[in-house]
C-alpha cells in the first residue's frame, strides 16, 4: 500500500530526516514511535504530498507521489485520509459542516444524503448532538473525533493519524485509542499512527518502527519492540532521559 | 567589496523580485484555474456581500466627504479668476480620472485587504490550509478565484458608486453652500465630462482590484509563525497593496490617457 525509500528532508540546516525505508501493507497498522521534534510529523506529511522531500521516492498504491502535481495528487488524497495533531478543523463551519466538508467536494449536493452521512459518523465517533456547535466551543477530544469523521467520511482505503492523543486526558486517550481499532476493525483500512504516547502504539498498532536520528532505528512487531534489550529503545519506552543514564 | 554590496542591495532586490513572481504565479495560477475548474458560487457571493455590501459605508463616506471638500477647494480657487462655475466639471474629472478609484481602492485595502490577509494567515497557521490540500481541495480554487472574482465585479461597482456620491454631494455643497448657479453648473460638468473619463475610472478600479486580491491572498498564504506571523502578514499585505495602488496608479494614468486622452477635444 505505502512503500519509502531513502527518503531524505532538511529544513534550512537542519537533517530531520535521513534516508527513511519503510513500508506498509494492506490493511495493516503501522505506529510510528520516537522522541518530541524527532520528525514524525514531517514524515507524516510526507506520506499525503503536504512536505516535499529533498530526496526520496514515496510510492502509494504503486504510485509515486514525489513528482506529482499539487493538482494529480488530489487523486491520492482522495484515497487517504489524515488526522491532524491539531485537529485542523475549519473554524468557520459547524461541527456538521466540517464533517461533511469532503462530500461536498466531491460534488454530493442532496442535502438529505449529506446529513444521512454526517448522522452515521457522528454515531461512530460517539459525537450525536454536536452537529450545530463551532469548532471553538469543542473540548480537545471532540476536536480529534470530528477532526476523524471528516477524514474518514469519504471512505479512504489508509488514514494517517499524528499524535491523535496528544494533550488528551487518559480517559480520552483510551476513547480514541478504541476508536482507531474500531475503525481498522470495521472500515479494513491501512494505519499509520505517529505518536510517543507508547499505550496508544502498543494499543492500535500490529507493527511498530522507532524513528530516531532521522532514521527507521527498529522495525517489528509490538511484541518485539517489548522484548528488545537495546539500550536506547528500553530508555525510550521506560521513559529514562539521557542525564539519568549517566 | 562586491560581497557587502551585494548584501546591502542585492539580497533585498532578489527577495523583492522573487516576492513579484510569486504573486505573479498566484495570479496566473487563479486566472488558469478561474477558467478550467468549477466556480464556488456560494463562496463567490459571499465574497461579493463581504467585499461590495458590507463596504457600501465607508465608500459612500469616502466618495462624499471627498466630493464636498473638493467641490469647496476648486470653488475658493476658481472663484479668485471668477471661474466658480466650473468648479462641477473640475470634481467630477477629478473624480472620475483619479480620486474615485484611488480613494476607494485604498479604503478597500484597510477593510477587505486586510481582512482577507488574516483570514487566509490564520488557516494557514493553524494547518487550516493543509488540511484543505489533504481532502483534495486546491487552496487557491476553494480561497483565492471567489475572492479575486468577487473583487473584480465588486470593485468597478463601489468605484461608480463613490464616484456618483462624490459628485452629489459635491454638487449639493456647491449650490447649498457656495452658491454656485446650478444650471451654469451642471452645464459646465456635463460639457467637459465624457465617457472615456468613466471608462477610464473603472479601468482603474478593475486593476486596482486585481493587484489587492493577490497580494493579500499572497500574504495570507504565506504567513507565518503564529499570531505574530499572521499580524505581521496582515500589516504587508495593507502597506504592499496601498503602495501598489498609488504607484501603478501613475503608470496607469500615463497609459490609459493615451486611450483616453482628458479634456474637451
Amino acid at each position: 500500500m505505502i512503500a519509502v525509500h531513502g527518503l531524505e528532508k532538511r529544513l534550512g540546516d537542519q537533517e530531520i530526516l535521513r534516508g527513511i525505508e519503510l513500508d506498509v501493507a494492506h490493511g495493516e497498522t503501522l505506529a510510528i514511535i520516537g522522541r518530541s521534534g524527532g520528525g514524525k510529523s514531517v514524515l507524516l506529511k510526507h506520506l499525503i504530498g503536504l512536505m516535499r522531500p529533498n530526496a526520496g521516492e514515496i510510492w502509494i498504491e504503486g504510485q509515486n507521489i514525489i513528482d506529482m502535481s499539487e493538482r494529480q495528487l488530489a487523486a491520492i488524497r482522495q484515497k487517504v485520509g489524515i488526522l491532524f495533531q491539531g485537529s485542523a478543523l475549519f473554524d468557520s463551519m459547524t461541527v456538521a459542516e466540517n464533517i461533511a466538508f469532503p462530500l461536498r467536494e466531491a460534488g454530493e449536493r442532496d442535502p438529505q444524503v449529506l446529513r444521512k452521512r454526517v448522522s452515521e459518523m457522528l454515531e461512530v465517533m460517539e459525537l450525536q448532538g454536536e452537529e450545530e456547535k463551532m469548532p471553538v466551543n469543542l473540548s480537545g477530544g471532540m476536536k480529534k473525533r470530528v477532526g476523524l469523521a471528516r477524514s474518514i467520511i469519504r471512505q479512504p482505503s489508509c488514514i494517517l493519524y499524528d499524535e491523535p492523543t496528544s494533550g488528551l486526558d487518559p480517559v480520552v486517550s483510551d476513547s480514541i485509542n478504541k476508536l482507531i481499532r474500531r475503525l481498522q476493525q470495521r472500515l479494513g483500512v491501512t494505519g499509520i499512527v505517529v505518536t510517543h504516547d507508547m499505550k496508544n502504539a502498543f494499543h492500535v498498532a500490529d507493527r511498530i518502527a522507532y524513528l530516531h536520528d532521522g532514521r527507521i532505528y527498529f522495525h517489528g512487531t509490538p511484541a518485539e519492540l517489548r522484548s528488545s534489550d537495546d539500550q536506547l529503545i528500553q530508555d525510550f519506552l521506560l521513559g529514562r532521559s539521557e542525564r539519568e543514564n549517566l | 567589496m562586491f560581497a557587502r554590496i551585494f548584501n546591502a542591495f542585492g539580497r533585498p532586490l532578489l527577495r523583492f523580485i522573487q516576492y513579484l513572481g510569486e504573486v505573479v504565479m498566484l495570479a496566473a495560477d487563479t486566472f488558469q484555474s478561474l477558467f478550467t475548474h468549477r466556480l464556488r458560487w456560494k463562496l463567490f457571493l459571499n465574497q461579493v456581500v463581504e467585499i461590495g455590501l458590507l463596504s457600501q459605508l465607508v465608500v459612500v463616506i469616502t466618495g462624499g466627504f471627498t466630493g464636498a471638500v473638493f467641490s469647496a477647494q476648486t470653488y475658493f480657487q476658481f472663484h479668485k479668476i471668477g471661474m466658480g462655475s466650473a468648479t462641477g466639471a473640475v470634481v467630477s474629472v477629478a473624480l472620475m480620472r483619479e480620486l474615485g478609484p484611488v480613494l476607494t481602492a485604498l479604503m478597500v485595502i484597510g477593510r477587505v485587504g486586510a481582512s482577507m490577509s488574516a483570514e487566509i494567515g490564520t488557516m494557514k497557521v493553524t494547518e487550516q490550509i493543509d488540511a484543505l490540500r489533504a481532502l483534495a481541495v486546491y487552496p487557491t480554487d476553494y480561497l483565492v478565484v471567489p475572492r479575486a472574482l468577487a473583487m473584480m465585479v465588486s470593485m468597478p461597482l463601489l468605484v461608480a458608486e463613490c464616484i456618483a456620491v462624490g459628485i452629489a454631494v459635491g454638487y449639493f455643497v456647491a449650490i447649498s453652500l457656495l452658491e454656485i448657479n446650478g444650471t451654469y453648473y451642471m452645464a459646465n460638468m456635463v460639457r467637459w465630462t465624457r465617457s472615456r473619463d468613466i471608462i477610464m475610472g473603472l479601468s482603474k478600479a478593475f486593476c486596482f482590484g486585481i493587484l489587492i486580491v493577490f497580494i493579500s491572498c499572497h500574504k495570507g498564504l504565506t504567513a507565518r509563525e503564529g499570531a505574530v506571523g499572521v499580524g505581521r502578514a496582515t500589516t504587508e499585505a495593507v502597506v504592499n497593496a496601498s503602495l501598489a495602488v498609488l504607484i501603478s496608479n501613475f503608470f496607469l494614468t500615463m497609459t490609459l490617457n493615451i486611450i483616453y486622452p482628458a479634456g474637451y477635444q
